[in-house]
This record gives C-alpha cells, structure tokens and sequence, in this order.
C-alpha cells in the first residue's frame, strides 16, 4: 500500500518519509529547475524575436502567426502523425510477440537478444546511411529483386513524397523494436512463477493467458514501454536527417527537425522556440490528464 | 539509517536470489522438434536474418577498398578482403589535424560513459524506489512534470543548461556532462523503476516492513536484487545512449574531453570531399562495439524468477 | 572559470619577465574536415606554428547544424575557444553585438587590411559599426555550371556553352540514359541553385534588388518570373538523380552518369581528386555563361574575447598569419578556393580558377546571398526550393508567390 496508508498504521512515517523525501531531492531539482525552469524560460522567449542569442524583445504572437502559416511545419505534423500510430503499432506488437518467443525457454537467448538489440547500439547516422543504400533503387533491394528476374518490381520509398515517411518507419523499427523486446522480457520475468502454474492446472490456452492475465499484470512495463516508444518518436531527428534530410523536397519533415534547424541554421531562436512549445503543449495536453489518473488520484500502486 | 532485517526477512530474500538463479520458465516442458519448437525458432531465425541483413552489409563494405565499392553492389561479398579501413577508423581518420582516428577519444568516452551510467541508474532507480513505495505528498506532480519533460527535444535546452551550469560553475567540465546525463536519463528511468517496482509482488516489501526494515535496507536487500532484468534494461539504455551521444558531449565539455562520437561524426559526417563508406562502417562497428559487448555479457543477468512463492512458502 | 582565467593571468604575469617568446596554447575551431581541408588547414596550422605558438585544432565536422551550436555554446557559456570559423556575413553580427568578440581594428589598421583585400566587400562583411570583427581567409563562388564532356559525346551533341544550349541539349542526354542535370536531394543544393539561376538569367542589376534591396515588387514581377521558369526547367532535367550529398551528384558527373551539375567552385576538387582534367574532361562555365559574375562568399575567422593577455596576443599573431600572402596562396590552393587579396600569385591554379580570378580581376563580383540575407531568410528560401524541385505539381507561379514573400518578409 501507499505512503499515506501505511501512515495511518505507523505513527513514526514521518521520520521514516525523510528518507525518501532527503533521496527524492535529485529529482525534485531536475523537475522544477530544469523541467520546469526550462521551458518556463522556452515559452518566454517564443514571445520574443530572439535571433542568434536569446534577447528580450517582444513580438507578440509573430512567431506562431508564422509557424502555422509555413508549409514544411504543417507537413511535419502530418508526418509526425502518420509515423507516431505505425511506429507505436508495430513496435508493441512486434516487442511484445518477440519477447513471448524469447521467454519460451529457449536455447541461444543470449545470442538471439544480441542480434534484436545490436542495431540499438548503432549511431543513428550510419543507420539512416545502411539504410538508405538498402531502399536505393540503383543499388538495394529493388536492383536485387529485380536482377533475380522480377524487373518491375518497385520498392523506392525513399525518393517517393508519398510513402517516404513509410521507408524512415523501417529503419527506425528495426533500430528500435530490440529495445521494446527487452522491456517486455524483463516485464515477462517479473511474472509470478505461481501465475503461469494456476493458468496451466486450469487448462487455459496460453494465447488466452497472455491476453487476459499476463498482459494486464504488465501494466506498469507497457506504460514504460509506451512513454519511452512516444517520446522517441516526438524527439526523432537524426534518422531522418541521416536518410532523407527530409527529402523529397520537404515530404519527411519532422517536428523536432523544424525546431532544430530554426534554432540552429536559420538562427532564428524565436521561431525554434515557438515550434517546441507547441509540441510541447501537444504532449501536455495528452500526457497530463493521463498521467493524473495513472500516478495520481490516489490509485493504488501501477 | 534502519538497518534492521529480522532473521525472518534473510530467509525471504535469500529465497528469492535462488529463485533468480532458477533460469527462463515456459509453459510447458516439451519435446525437442515439436511443432511449436519448429515455429518459435522458425521465426526467430527468420526475424534475425532481418536484423542482420543490415550488419551484413556494413561488414561486407568494411572490408573492401574503395574502387569496389564504387562499382560493386552491396551485397556481394569482398573481392579482396582488406583490413584498411578498420585500422584506418581506429588509427588514422583524420579529426581535423589529428590524425588518429577513433582511438583518439575512447579513454574519454569511458571516462564519461562510466560515472554518467552509474550515478543515473543511482539516483533513478532511488526515485523509481521511492515513488512507488513510499509515496510521499507532491511526489506525483514532480512525476508527471519528469514524465512531461520526456518529451522535450533536448536541443531545445541547450541554452537554459548551458546557463545553468555556468552558474554552477562547471560549465566545460566533467562533472557538468555527468550531471546533464543525469538529468535528461531521469525521466525514462525513474518510470521504467517506478513501474517496475510496483510490479513487483507486494507480500515482499510488507514482509519486510513487518520485520522493521527501512527505507535503504529494503531497497538495498530487497528490491535490488529482485529487479536485475531491469537494471539491465536502464543499463541498455544508458550506455547506448551515453556512448552514442555526440551533441552534449561537445556543447557542454572541451576539447580535452571530447568523447569517440566526435571522431566517429567527424569520419562519417564529413560534408565534403569523397565519402569512403568503407571507413564509415568500419567506424561504426567499432564505435558500437562497447555497447554490444555490454548487452552480451550483461544479458546473462536477464534470468527470470519473481520469488513472490518465497514470502508465502 | 574564475579559477582559470585567474591562473592564466598569473601565468601571463610570471611570463613576461621571461620575454614574449613563449609558446601559447590558442584553440581553433573550424568544421573543415574533408581530406582536401584538413590539408588547407595544416598550411594555416603550420603558419600560425611558426609564429612561435601552438595551434590546437578543435575540427567538428557539419558546418552549420553541427558545429554551429557548439560554438555559441561555448562563447556564451563563458569558456571560448581562442578562434573560430565562420561564414562571414551575418551569422556572427549579434555575437559582436552582444560583447563577445574581439575587435580588430587597430591590427587591421596597422597592416592595412582595407588595401591589400579584394574585393573591399569581403571585409565590409566583416565590419559593424565601422569595426573589424574577423579576418576572412578566402572566397568560394556558386555560379559555376560543370558539365561532363563525356555525357555529351555519348549523347551525340556538343557540349553546351551556355544554358540555354544546355536546356535545349536535354532530350537528347536524356534519350542516350543520361540525367541531364545533377541535384543532390540536401535543402541548400536547391536554393543555391536557384540564386545561381538569378544572376545568369536575370543578371546582376536584379540580384541585387532583389537581395540587397529586398525589393519585392522585383522578386514578384516578370524578371523573376523568367527565372522560375529557368528553375522549372532546371526542375526537369534534374528528375532521377536520386542522391542526397552535393559530392554524390558531383560524381554522377565525373563518371557520366548525368552531364551537368549547378554546383560552386568546391566541386573542382571532385573532379581534381578523380584525375580529370579542365577542359578535356570537364567543362566549367562561370555564370553558367550567360552572365560572367561570380559572388563573393567565404570564409572568416572570429576571435571570442578573452581576458588572458597571452591568449590575446596569440589571437592577434594568428589573425595577422591568416593574411599574410604566402598563407594565402598555400592555403587556397589546397582548397581550392581563391584567395582574399589580389596581390598574390596563383601561377599553379588550374583552368577554371583562372577563369575566376580573371572574373574577380574585372570586379565582376556580386555579394553571396549569405552576406546579404539573415540565415532565417536563407532556411525559408532553402524549404521553398526544396519543395519546389522535389515536387512537380507545385507550378512556377505559385513558387514565385512564396519567393516574393519571403523577400517581403527579409531584414
């Protein structure tokens, strides 16, 4: 049970409570000085027609005026859209059913975990670059296909504005599912032995005690999971700028690349700035109603 | 700080580390080519040969020179195997006027990488302990503001840290690149402990509070070793994420400091004059080559076994 | 940092008394890291060595998105490095602005910069409020159009002299497999290419209204309007040439894959390290040989303010080593750029070079859009032209709209 309850029963929980507040404070610091701190400082100067180095001098709504009316922002969103859902899907699923398979007593695990989760340890610009030779028409698997006899074969997602964002989700998923396979096995490691012995005595298919038991005691690894899945692909830049630079054109634009290149090559801080605190505000608007039933609101632990 | 643990409490968790030496449990014991064996090494198998058709490629360039690579087609193996470009990556790419290749900066990616992994997993899986056993008022909201920040693009506080860190007085120093690594590791890891913890069974932790044992003791004789599967896991994430950081590495240190990612972004990011992909991969197999090693060896540690049976037994 | 600045002066004041001769330490920050580069760097290392100090190299390879950051971080967060590159322009302007820069007037005066570099604008970029704030080391040009003679002997026309022979030779590349205009998919390719297109079509009165004057009647009306269809054209013949980096589309030139590309004088080093040579293997029209004008971008060097008196006096050996006329033609010529005064002697320079610094000799030169437009201007331009050249569907006209707000909208 919680602090507070077992308050009611331990009369000396203050004392004990120090504990946690004197080790808490790192993270109470990080929160207010530079969470909060931060972007309370982000916001101000979104205000202000900051160029080079952040200056006072107030603008008004300029900034934001500007942003909405800029094409490359508009396409970023749609694209942070489209990537977000598929990413998110496909990462779950295929996490979650390749840390079942892992957890099948199998032999070799050590190897088979090596080989999901090395491309995890790979810089994202030597990721985009491999993977950008491989969806080449000239020199991938399109030029491989199609020397094999199949010559209309087509497979260029990266030099087509309609389903590059598609050819950036590939790399990424195969970057990033390793990672998710290893949350859930560790969740799935987490189970109680007596669990499994229940569900087995009773008879019940294990695809059924997967979806009706394991899954929900997993709570607390899928919202992990879930946190570090979304506030990656809020934050993805290097993979796209490593493959497409956000090409054709401006078709695989990103948010986080409008943010960066305005800060830094446009030097326009205040227009990076008015961009973050909109996806920001986006994130805010989703994460804080949510968090406040998860972790708040007085529900038990998970 | 209590350190009190009941000869009751040693038996529990004694348990429980056997329990954690029990190995992988499945669903039922079966026999070697059943069907379902077929089908779960089957699809690993075939899912592997997807990761590793990329490696493949980087290994297979790596070792070739230049004029075939311009000619030849990715997939086909070597000609002429060559081992230039990985000595030329490690010991002779050239940083600007250095030219000794990534070797150059691995003690300092060391130096930064080991106290950075250590104090983050440190104080996250305290704050991960702390919200989720012992709750105190307010702990919530600085959760959620942590969770929030999460999300922020890190480029974005470039300028709110560095100023803060000036005003610490460690801006260019080692200390301050631990500390930032610190803080922008905190979210991600405080939730995957916090969620973790709470996950675990909580006959555990009244047990031992049953028995006196305090904050610290519980933490230290209970919840660690319960929790090795997600240590690893904050360790995955943390010395990939250390390892592979090129931006704070630069913006908040100096050039004495420089970690490995510089040279590696120098070799593959060099914006002008011919790219030699094969240096370019040879770079980056190395480069990843301590962060692989990590997952290898700490993976070992991934044994299941939640000893909830231990407190009920 | 206190505790720093504080052993320094201590070290400045044991120091003297030995005499002057000592050897500091000045940390010099560049994003040149090509092999090419780092050759031209080592000649201004080796000069700067030379003086009696050290050169110690602080390469960060990425110019603007990488490296950039890192050295406003570093002057802003108190700890400057002793130099830096820059494009000269304005990328710079508001660290002046804000204190942090090292003025150079006096060691300009003493040495008479304002004579001795050419053309004169190249040190007004570096001037604000009549002060000079960097030492420029060189000029690079975009209005070179390299054309591969080969891709045209297959197709079985002669090589274009200017443009419009190159437009009207594009069906026959493209009938022999031949992409007949080489673009990387990188922003800054697309843009470059348009302002080359602007002066060659348009000339150099329009240019500058347009950019200088930010006039946008100009940038809207039908001079411009002739440009965007030249960009449209240029649109087409650039369909297929599917790469990203600008030394990728160089190379399909070099090996014929595609016949021309619209790139600036740092292609030449390309072509040099593949063994071709001006004229019999390739072919450069400065201007693309319509208008025989070639901006005058570049690079310079900044000096951060520094309290150390050691480390200033280092500075100002280096900025003074950077102009001196022997660095200045071993370091271009390793560059392949042309150098800052016009009183020195490139005799090894190859074709094209010579083409340019006849041009440069006759005062043909305009000024580089980054001198002329803020880099918020620049990153709008690059999104338009990226979007533009990517996309079929988006006509000339609308294009033309978009350009002529964001003309509107410049400081």
């Amino acid at each position: 049970m919680t602090g507070q309850t077992r308050g009611s029963v331990r009369p000396n929980q203050w004392l004990r409570n120090l504990n946690a507040k004197i080790a808490s404070i790192p993270m109470i610091l990080t929160a207010v000085v530079i969470f909060v701190g931060g972007t309370a400082w982000t916001v101000v100067y979104s205000f202000t027609n900051s160029k080079l180095l952040p200056r006072l001098a107030f603008v008004g709504l300029d900034q934001y005026e500007r942003l909405w009316a800029a094409p490359r922002w508009l396409i970023s969103i749609q694209n942070l859209a489209v990537y977000g859902f598929f990413s998110l899907v496909f990462s779950l699923v295929i996490g979650f059913v390749l840390a079942a398979l892992m957890d099948q007593k199998i032999r070799f695990e050590n190897t088979f975990r090596t080989i999901m989760l090395y491309p995890f340890a790979l810089s994202f610009i030597v990721t985009g670059l491999v993977w950008q030779w491989l969806l080449n028409p000239q020199y991938g698997i399109q030029s491989i296909v199609r020397s094999l006899g199949w010559t209309s074969f087509a497979f260029d997602p990266l030099y087509n504005s309609d389903i590059v964002i598609y050819g950036i989700l590939i790399a990424a998923l195969w970057q990033g599912t390793g990672l998710v396979m290893c949350l859930m096995l560790a969740g799935l490691r987490g189970i109680d032995e007596d669990i499994w012995k229940a569900a087995r005595v009773d008879g019940i298919p294990m695809w059924k005690t997967y979806m009706l038991i394991i899954i929900p005691m997993m709570r607390g690894v899928f919202i992990t999971t879930l946190v570090i899945i979304a506030s990656g692909i809020v934050k993805v830049y290097d993979l796209v700028v490593a493959q497409t630079s956000g090409g054709p054109g401006i078709a695989s634009e990103v948010p986080a690349k409008y943010v960066y290149d305005y800060m830094f090559l446009a030097q326009n801080l205040g227009q990076g700035f008015a961009a973050s605190t909109m996806m920001l505000v986006t994130v805010a608007i989703i994460i804080v109603p949510w968090a406040y039933l998860e972790f708040g609101g007085g529900r038990k632990r998970g | 700080m209590d350190d009190i643990a009941s000869n009751g409490m040693v038996t529990a968790y004694d348990a429980a580390s056997d329990r954690l030496k029990a190995g992988p449990r499945g669903a039922k014991p079966r026999r070697r080519l059943s069907r379902r064996n077929i089908i779960v090494y089957g699809t690993l198998i075939v899912v592997s040969l997807y990761y590793l058709l990329p490696l493949y490629v980087m290994i297979v360039t790596s070792l070739k020179g230049m004029p075939e690579i311009r000619v030849g087609n990715i997939f086909a193996p070597p000609l002429e195997i060559t081992f230039e470009p990985w000595v030329k990556a490690w010991a002779e790419a050239c940083t600007g006027l250095n030219c000794d290749g990534l070797s150059r900066g691995f003690w300092n990616s060391v130096r930064i990488t080991v106290p950075s992994v250590i104090i983050s997993i440190a104080v996250a899986s305290v704050n991960g302990y702390a919200l989720a056993n012992w709750r105190f008022k307010g702990a919530d909201l600085f959760f959620t503001i942590l969770i929030v920040g999460a999300f922020i693009p890190y480029q974005v506080m470039i300028y709110p840290i560095v100023i803060v860190l000036r005003e610490m007085g460690v801006y260019g120093t080692l200390t301050g690149l631990v500390i930032v690594h610190t803080i922008f590791g905190m979210p991600i890891l405080t939730l995957l402990f916090r969620n973790y913890f709470a996950g675990l069974p909580e006959e555990l932790f009244k047990a031992a509070r049953v028995d006196g044992a305090g904050f610290w003791t519980i933490y230290f004789r209970i919840m660690l070793p319960m929790s090795l599967p997600i240590f690893v896991v904050a360790m995955i994430l943390q010395v990939t994420g250390i390892w592979n950081d090129f931006l704070f590495g630069v913006v908040f240190t100096r050039p004495e400091y420089y970690p490995m990612t510089v040279q590696l972004n120098n070799i593959v990011n060099s914006v002008q004059g011919v790219k030699e992909y094969n240096v370019n991969m040879a770079a980056t197999i190395l480069t990843g080559l301590v962060p692989l090693t990590v997952y290898f060896v700490s993976g070992r540690l991934f044994v299941r076994g939640i000893a909830a049976g231990a407190v009920k037994g | 940092m206190k505790l720093r600045s504080l052993a320094g002066a201590l070290a400045a004041t044991v120091a003297l008394p030995l005499g002057a001769a000592n050897a500091t330490d000045l940390e010099v920050t560049h994003w040149w890291t090509s092999g090419g580069e780092a050759a031209a760097v080592a000649e201004l290392a080796k000069a700067f060595d030379a003086t009696g100090n050290k050169w110690v190299d602080g390469a960060i390879a990425g110019s603007g998105g990488t490296a950039r950051p890192i050295m406003i971080s570093r002057i802003t967060g108190g700890d400057p490095m002793g130099a830096t590159q820059f494009n000269h322009g304005r990328q710079a302007q508001e660290l002046v602005e804000a204190g942090l820069m090292r003025d150079l007037t006096d060691l300009a005066t003493r040495e008479n910069w304002k004579e001795i570099v050419k053309p004169a604008s190249l040190l007004e970029s570096c001037t604000i409020e009549g002060k000079i704030y960097c030492a420029p080391v060189n000029i690079h040009s975009w209005q070179w159009l390299w054309l591969s003679n080969a891709a045209f002997e297959k197709a079985g026309v002669p090589v274009p002299k200017n443009w419009d022979e190159f437009v009207a030779a594009a069906p026959a590349l493209e009938k022999a497999g031949i992409i007949p205009l080489a673009l990387g998919g990188q922003p800054w390719q697309a843009a470059g290419a348009f302002d080359v297109l602007i002066v060659a079509i348009a000339g150099k009165d329009v240019f500058e209204q347009v950019f200088a004057k930010k006039d946008e009647e100009v940038a809207a009306g039908p001079e411009i309007a002739k440009v965007f269809k030249a960009a449209d054209d240029a649109r087409k013949m650039s369909k297929g040439s599917n790469v990203q980096d600008w030394n990728q589309a160089t190379n399909l030139v070099i090996t014929g894959k595609a016949a021309g590309q619209i790139m600036g004088d740092w292609a030449q080093g390309e072509f040099q390290l593949a063994g071709q040579k001006a004229g019999t293997d390739y072919t450069c029209l400065p201007g693309l040989g319509v208008n025989e004008v070639i901006s005058t971008g570049g690079d310079a060097f900044y000096f951060p303010l520094l309290e150390d008196e050691e480390k200033s006096k280092a500075q100002e050996a280096l900025a003074s080593t950077l102009l001196k006329p022997e660095t200045q033609v071993a370091f271009n010529l390793k560059k392949g750029s042309l150098p800052v005064r016009g009183d020195v002697d490139l005799a090894t320079a190859n074709d094209c070079m010579k083409k340019g610094l006849e041009i440069l000799a006759k005062g043909n030169v305009i000024q580089g859009t980054d001198q002329l437009l803020s880099p918020d201007s620049q990153k709008q331009k690059e999104d338009l032209f990226s979007e533009f050249f990517a996309n079929p569907s988006m006509t000339p006209e609308d294009a033309q709209k978009r350009f002529a707000e964001i003309i509107a909208a410049a400081d």
